[in-house]
């Protein structure tokens, strides 16, 4: 294919404008391939929303319906049955441990980077190491603790419990965007004499903010849609989306529209904000090692 | 004289003296601000931890009041008599190693594709992405009723189009079923991760490399591959970090079933402890997933320190 594109005698001239430097015809190919491939991976949410816009009939059926009249008989159903508080107690979740953890992790990737304490390598070892410790050793312990202490199905306890499980991860997370701080720059405020909180609020808060925004939205997508802590801690009261979705699945048999349509719900305020900030996204995950 | 001497040490004496309580107080200003976030780590972390070790030694289950008994390391002989333990163990390491690996390398491929400038691009990225923002516990609805039902999925559809018999997935194959809807959440995280190192790669020796005529292959292999390098390993740690977890898929894809085909070790520590009520075996599980957690990290994480060079 490349041999092609290099010995045809330029027949694509005309269109050099929108062809780019490495060739055009192999290019457009990949285009069409990249295309198929992107919405065939991700044919299973079309699906989803398809199916949540259904009646009941016609979600279960053989062969598969794709053409029908879309209702919102669904989504009203979900609302009914109640999604609203479990939705209530998953925003409180989420948006105050979020909260927790970058008051926690700030100074404490702070202390780990721009004004190390002695044995930074340890400590991050022992804040990642904790991350590896698999959450099923603790559950006993914490779910008996919690009984005595008498805060089972509680928000509260969730909320403890989201900020340790994203702690590390922000600690991490943010520690590598305190690095890419130029150290001339807090030189500058030291001779100025600025101290430690004008020094994070002035100076390196503004520089680190797009770190901070992409720390926030991993701890966010992980505390929503967490759902071992909320099943076995929770019952009623507390219980957060996830077991909402869970508890439609197995209370009244399998309605899948209506399944589909509380799980389109669940996931769209996650769904919505990664989509929002794609850069952030990348930027969380790689660590800070892209701008 | 010698009072000026004297004077003179005493003051560099005192000047020590100050600089030691200086430096003391230094330290503290530096650790200060960690203190918060290590100490609630301890208390939430590794506190629970220590009550596991405890009740790993006892023989409890809620069921029998009567138990609740010290019995060493009884629990912990149990285990290697169970040929369940071994298996949730097999499991777990499939799910792990697989899906990291089939996540990775599709990553790779659809971060390649994503490298390029075409029409549309943020479009295609935004629709790749979007698996890793899907609920797990909706995506597992999505992935064992609408995708892999038996008789309405629409898995078995399109296999139908091609003249391939129906099949139920979760009870025949609940591994791979279950594989499936794990390399879709995590193909994303391993792309994005991938995408950031490809972008991060300077385009001259890329150019330099085309311009003395190395295909697109060498140029993958010997230029480009080794720079993703800390990408790939960094996507590979977090996600082995994660999907070794994973419970919310097996919970709902297959209830660990059939029997206990397709339980991975934090649902079989789970249905001993939540559904068996059987405390002390569970917590003895758990001890020894977490020991054998520790030697895996300590080798992961000697990899990670590596590329990641951390400066002390």
């Amino acid at each position: 294919m490349a041999i092609d594109t290099a010995t045809a005698p330029a027949p694509a001239a005309g269109r050099s404008e929108k062809a780019p430097k490495r060739g055009g015809r192999p290019s457009s190919l990949l285009t069409v391939l990249t295309w198929i491939l992107a919405i065939g991976f991700f044919s299973p949410v079309i699906w989803m929303v398809m199916t949540s816009f259904k009646q009941e009939s016609a979600a279960a059926s053989n062969p598969p319906t794709f053409f029908f009249e879309p209702t919102l008989d669904q989504y009203r159903a979900v609302l009914e049955a109640g999604a609203g508080s479990y939705f209530l107690n998953s925003l409180i979740a989420t948006g105050v441990s979020t909260l927790l953890v970058i008051v926690l992790a700030v100074p404490a990737s702070y202390a780990l980077s721009i004004r190390p304490v002695k044995k930074t390598q340890d400590v991050l070892f022992f804040f990642i190491s904790t991350k590896m410790l698999p959450v099923v050793a603790v559950i006993m312990p914490i779910y008996v603790i919690a009984g005595q202490l008498k805060v089972l199905d509680n928000i509260w306890t969730l909320v403890v419990l989201y900020t340790a499980m994203n702690l590390p991860i922000a600690i991490w997370m943010m520690r590598s965007f305190f690095e890419e701080v130029p150290g001339e720059v807090l030189e500058a405020a030291q001779m100025d004499g600025a101290g430690l909180l004008k020094t994070l609020r002035t100076i390196l808060m503004p520089m680190v903010a797009p770190g901070l925004a992409a720390t926030a939205l991993i701890c966010v997508i992980f505390a929503w849609n967490e759902f071992f802590f909320a099943l076995n801690l929770t019952a009623a009261k507390a219980a957060t989306t996830p077991v909402f979705l869970v508890s439609q699945m197995t209370s009244e048999g399998l309605f899948l529209a209506k399944l589909s349509a509380a799980s389109v719900l669940a996931s769209l305020p996650v769904v919505l904000a990664g989509w929002i900030a794609q850069k952030q996204l990348v930027r969380g995950l790689s660590m800070g090692a892209v701008k | 004289m010698s009072t000026l001497v004297e004077k003179q040490q005493l003051k560099r004496h005192e000047q020590d003296r100050a600089r030691a309580k200086g430096a003391k107080a230094e330290g503290w200003r530096r650790r200060g601000p960690l203190l918060p976030a290590l100490i609630f780590t301890i208390i939430v972390t590794q506190l629970p931890f220590l009550f596991t070790l405890w009740y790993s030694l006892q023989n409890w289950n809620l069921l029998r009041p009567d138990g609740d008994a010290f019995v060493g390391l009884s629990n912990y002989i149990d285990i290697f008599a169970d040929s369940t333990f071994r298996q949730a163990a097999l499991n777990s390491i499939i799910f792990t190693l697989g899906c990291v690996f089939a996540a990775m390398v599709l990553g790779i491929v659809f971060a390649l594709l994503l490298d390029r400038n075409f029409k549309g691009r943020g479009l295609v990225r935004t629709l790749l992405i979007t698996p890793f923002l899907i609920m797990p516990v909706a995506s597992a609805v999505l992935w064992s009723v609408s995708m892999l039902n038996p008789s309405y999925g629409l898995f078995n559809w399109i296999l139908g189009l091609f003249g391939i018999p129906a099949v139920d997935w979760t009870s025949s194959f609940p591994v791979i079923s279950i594989l499936m809807a794990l390399v879709w959440q995590w193909t994303p995280f391993m792309m994005l991760l991938v995408l950031a190192g490809l972008q991060a790669q300077p385009k001259d020796v890329l150019e330099a490399a085309q311009m003395d005529g190395a295909g697109w292959w060498k140029t993958f292999v010997s230029i480009t591959l080794p720079q993703l390098r800390r990408y790939i390993e960094l996507g590979v740690l977090l996600g082995a970090i994660y999907v070794v977890n994973t419970f919310d898929q097996i919970y709902l894809m297959t209830a660990g079933g059939p029997g206990t085909a397709s339980a991975n070790l934090p649902f079989y520590i789970y249905q001993r402890a939540f559904l068996g009520f059987d405390i002390g075996q569970a917590a003895a599980m758990g001890v020894i997933v977490v020991i054998a957690t520790i030697i895996i990290a300590t080798f992961a994480l000697r990899l990670i320190f590596r590329s990641f060079d951390v400066k002390d």
